[in-house]
């Protein structure tokens, strides 16, 4: 495995996307936890057109080299702004409703290139949601 | 039922559409009217793949949105038509006549469009247009989720509340 097939150090492997402060409440959490927020990069949809949304996140790919997108809500603005990326680029891989235990398996694991990570990261975060009691 | 909420909004399917009204409204089936979604197998797959697996998604351009109105009014099931524009809703309205509010939900700055509110911006032909439909009976308000207040059309025009 070489350093392009596991992304580039030092820069941000993945861009999170969401409603309100959720991106940055999320990778904020992700710095408290482990100190890796710097391996996120964070955007905003308030107050954005899906144009802009769209135009951000690839202004960020463009940027960083990330090829992970990271979404809160399937239905939302910047899912389907991703999607079209996706489309532009399928080597691009977007996870929708991301959370807490999704973004931290996702820093964590760099033996493998990101997109791969980003699989692994979904597995991860969708069985970190536990009901406990009756 | 019929349909419980006619909405302008940029951005079609979002967050606010599906899960901030489409839940207290307990909508079951959205209409979704925009001409270029309607004649792009793509586009209508996209946005198919935001929807909930309750929610049922038409689409249609805004003729046969016209032509079908009668059929979504006459639906037993709560549901919600949304355009990305108000060019769109006003010529439905017109078509229709039978469409007695219109929601204002998102339309953002692009150039040659004046802030109104935080969600509202609009030229002065699409001011025109959104007068043309209260003069004529329809209630326009501008409300982007259920919890906040409906702003009445001269409020917005004002751009008092921005």
């Amino acid at each position: 495995m070489n350093d392009e097939m596991i992304g580039v150090p030092d820069m941000p492997r993945a861009i999170v996307v969401g409603h309100g402060e959720f991106a940055g409440g999320l990778v904020s959490a992700v710095g408290q936890i482990c100190g890796l927020a710097d391996k996120l990069v964070v955007l905003s949809m308030m107050g954005k057109t899906p144009e802009d949304i769209e135009g951000a996140i690839r202004e960020q790919i463009a940027r960083t080299g990330a090829r992970v997108i990271f979404t809160d809500l399937p239905a939302g603005s910047a899912t389907l702004a991703a999607r079209r990326i996706v489309k532009d680029d399928p080597g691009v891989v977007l996870v929708s409703g991301v959370n807490l235990a999704t973004l931290l398996d996702f820093v964590f694991n760099t033996s493998v290139p990101p997109t791969e990570a980003a699989r692994a990261a979904a597995e991860r975060g969708k069985a970190s949601l536990i009901v406990v009691g009756r | 039922m019929a349909i419980q909420l006619y909405r302008i909004d940029d951005r079609l399917i979002h967050g606010q559409v599906v899960v901030g009204w489409g839940q207290p409204l307990n909508v079951r089936f959205l209409v979704l009217v925009d001409d270029l979604v309607a004649s792009s197998d793509w586009e209508k797959e996209l946005y198919r793949m935001a929807i909930p697996p309750e929610m049922e998604i038409i689409f249609a351009d805004v003729g046969s949105a016209i032509r079908d109105h009668a059929r979504y009014a006459d639906d037993p099931r709560p549901g919600l038509l949304v355009t990305g524009d108000i060019a769109s809703m006003y010529r439905l309205v017109k078509g229709v006549k039978a469409i007695g509010s219109v929601n204002l939900g998102g339309i953002h700055h692009r150039a040659g469009r004046a802030e109104k509110l935080r969600y509202i911006f609009l030229t002065q032909g699409e001011e025109q247009q959104l007068r043309e439909l209260e003069s004529a009976g329809v209630e326009v308000t501008a409300q982007d989720v259920p919890s906040a207040r409906a702003v009445p059309l001269p409020e917005v025009l004002d751009g008092e509340s921005r």
